[in-house]
């Protein structure tokens, strides 16, 4: 379900008359509904008072029908003027007053019309082309001297998300994080999301890929054989990763532990603790992940898999990975570039199991796509909400039982 | 001594249809309107000792003698008014032109408003009352009150046969208010319940507001009105004031009165 919304301005005497309640009335009366953005009261009687009112409604025809009632009780459609832009004054240098995006749809407003801003995403500035027939988000780090970048807020606007169409745990698409709730629902409609995604996605339908950010502790935990079986599958088509991941999925193939941890005996196994070294060391010699999977020494896991079904890989590394691992991007802007080109056409987001992973990818998401973030500590869904992906679903459970349950639910026979 | 601008009824007649009272078969009998704006006219000179500004008749602009929707007079500045039926807005250019001879400085309200002048903007006590929906624009409210300084409370107007606010809204010398509720929607009279005590309201029975018992002239203790008022009358002079009632009916096939007649200078 979609909203339209306009914003309209009364002023003059419009409390000690009742205006200002008339138009308010009138508004809810004929089902639209409203924000006051804005009141300034007169501080005498002759001072006039001012309202800037947002209404929404649910058609374009009953907006129409709401202004036409209220405009002749002075409510006006406030005055649309062009975003104003300015030039970058050097790489990577943002004009003084630029704007700041949201990760809400945003529309600005050029020559007259209002253009989608393209890769919307929270914390970046907006780019308008040379011919402004186009503008897109773009980091701080992306901008080269005399790029035309949006400054001020007029000519702006920020479309609030609707709520969809499907009444599933993301017909809200506001944070929940509780570890006192049953979570075999809201499995179940992941698992719901991730089946109608998969069709759409062989179909070649838009905006229908699965993206999985994930922490060690999925092969910590016991969650590798649910993962590669979702991949497999075809359920997932994009991956982000740190050197931990993929080094303790490809040390279970070659040595069946992880982090020295014998997966299967349950316990730790003499000299373990160099598996993960010596798995690297073998992965640098044959030169990339691919090459060891396609030669057959990694045969299976989630590297595997990942090759197998072409899913596209990032693995961003950090300060204290080891080796690290061919392919993993050691430099956090280039890293986090390679993450936001993965973005588009992705429809849903489970981050699992990783702070760092799942704040950065929450960061990268429009508020657009549904996200579900899933870490036995609560308070990394509550991060995440706090650092403003409000429509992640917070999940508090162990990786590998969220994988397992996952998997079951979409067929995986135990 | 109060001054009031009128207009001799020379040309005045049914020439088109704007309200609801207008019937361009309901011909005017003119020597009957002549003889009877005559004798509003020797009433508010004689009797109210008020002094007359005549501004001359035009032909082909009947309504002009309706002066009240002129403008608005405020101190040496005139509003000229921008009517809403294009039938009245040729009287515009003819009533600034006027002003301007008078030494009035001349405002006109923004292109696109309409504002039908002291027929819609009535001052009681410190604030002033605007009539809107039926002919002025509430948007014309907020321009004259930041130019006069003065608290201007837009007052919706529900029932067509009450187009302006003077038809069913009179406020009196003594801080009193001769009006017909039901002209207002109820947020409307909700403000007047709010900023006139209940005694200083004098509700005008239907049958009387019908007959534009509002649409009177109030000077000093005086009121004049159209006849067949009985009731009016009587709040009135409950109220210590003198009540003059005039035949006017021969105007009211145009949809005006006493007050529509005239328009207050000082």
């Amino acid at each position: 379900m979609s909203t339209y919304h306009e914003t309209v301005v009364l002023q003059g005497h419009i409390i000690d008359s009742l205006v200002l309640a008339k138009v308010l009335d009138l508004i809810v009366m004929m089902g639209g509904t409203f924000d006051l953005e804005d009141v300034c009261i007169g501080k005498t009687r002759e001072e006039p008072s001012l309202a800037r009112i947002v209404i929404r409604a649910t058609s374009r025809s009953l907006l129409d029908d709401i202004l036409k009632a209220i405009q002749p009780h002075g409510a006006l459609v406030e005055g649309e003027a062009d975003c104003r832009t300015d030039q970058a004054p050097a790489d990577g240098l943002l004009p003084d007053d630029f704007y700041a995006t949201t990760h809400l749809p945003t529309q600005i407003r050029l020559n007259g019309r209002w253009l989608e801003v393209d890769r919307i995403e929270m914390d970046l500035a907006i780019l308008v082309d040379e011919q402004g027939m186009a503008a897109r988000a773009v980091p701080m780090g992306e901008v080269r001297r005399g790029d035309r970048v949006v400054v001020g807020r007029a000519g702006v606007r920020v479309i609030p998300l609707q709520r969809p169409q499907e009444r599933d745990v993301f017909g809200f698409m506001e944070s929940h994080v509780s570890a006192e709730r049953p979570h075999g629902h809201v499995i179940a409609d992941v698992a719901a999301r991730m089946r109608r995604l998969r069709a759409q996605y062989q179909e070649g339908q838009p905006d229908s890929k699965v993206l999985l950010a994930g922490g060690p502790a999925i092969i910590h935990a016991g969650g590798r054989e649910a993962l590669t079986w979702l991949i497999e599958q075809g359920f997932i088509q994009v991956l982000f990763c740190g050197n931990a991941l993929a080094a303790h999925d490809m040390e279970a193939d070659l040595y069946g532990t992880s982090l020295g941890y014998g997966l299967r005996v349950g316990r730790a196994v003499p000299h373990g603790h160099e598996h993960h070294l010596r798995t690297i060391n073998r992965i640098r010699t044959i030169g990339s992940i691919q090459a060891a999977v396609t030669s057959g020494v990694i045969a299976q896991g989630i590297m595997a898999a990942c090759v197998r079904q072409e899913v596209s890989v990032v693995i961003a590394g950090t300060i204290r990975d080891d080796g690290p691992l061919p392919g993993v991007i050691t430099d956090s802007v280039e890293a986090q570039n390679a993450m936001r080109a993965m973005i588009p056409g992705v429809g849903l987001a489970l981050l699992v199991a990783s702070t760092l992973h799942a704040i950065a990818t929450g960061n990268l998401l429009p508020a657009t796509i549904p996200t579900v973030c899933v870490d036995v500590n609560p308070s990394v869904p509550t991060k995440l909400a706090d650092r403003g992906s409000f429509q992640a679903v917070g999940l508090v459970m162990d990786a590998a039982s969220f994988l397992t349950e996952l998997a079951r639910v979409l067929g995986r026979q135990a | 001594m109060s001054r009031l601008l009128v207009c001799p009824p020379d040309f005045f007649g049914i020439e088109y249809e704007i309200n609801p009272w207008m019937r361009l078969s309901n011909r005017v009998d003119h020597e009957r309107a002549v003889s009877q704006w005559h004798t509003l006219m020797e009433i508010l000179e004689q009797e109210l000792g008020v002094m007359l500004e005549r501004m001359p008749p035009i032909p082909g602009l009947p309504d002009l003698v309706f002066t009240a929707n002129a403008g608005l007079v405020v101190g040496r500045t005139a509003v000229v008014s921008h009517f809403r039926h294009p039938e009245r807005q040729r009287e515009e250019a003819h009533v600034e032109r006027w002003f301007r001879r008078q030494g009035y400085d001349v405002m006109t309200v923004q292109t696109g408003l309409h504002f039908e002048g002291a027929g819609d903007l009535l001052g009681l006590s410190d604030t002033w009352f605007g009539g809107y929906r039926q002919r002025s624009d509430i948007g014309v409210y907020p321009i004259l009150s930041e130019h006069f300084h003065r608290e201007i409370i837009p007052l919706e107007l529900i029932d067509n046969r009450f187009y302006h606010l003077d038809t069913c809204f009179c406020p009196l010398s003594g801080g009193e208010l001769l009006y017909f509720p039901a002209a207002f929607d109820l947020d409307g009279r909700e403000v007047l319940a709010t900023r006139v005590p209940t005694e200083q309201r004098l509700v005008v029975p239907e049958h009387e507001a019908l007959k534009f018992a509002c649409n009177a002239v109030c000077v000093g203790k005086h009121v004049v009105l159209p006849a067949g008022c009985p009731r009016t009358e009587s709040l009135l002079q409950e109220r210590g004031y003198d009540t003059h009632a005039v035949q006017l009916d021969e105007f009211m096939k145009s949809g005006g009165s006493a007050k529509c007649l005239t328009l207050a200078l000082d």
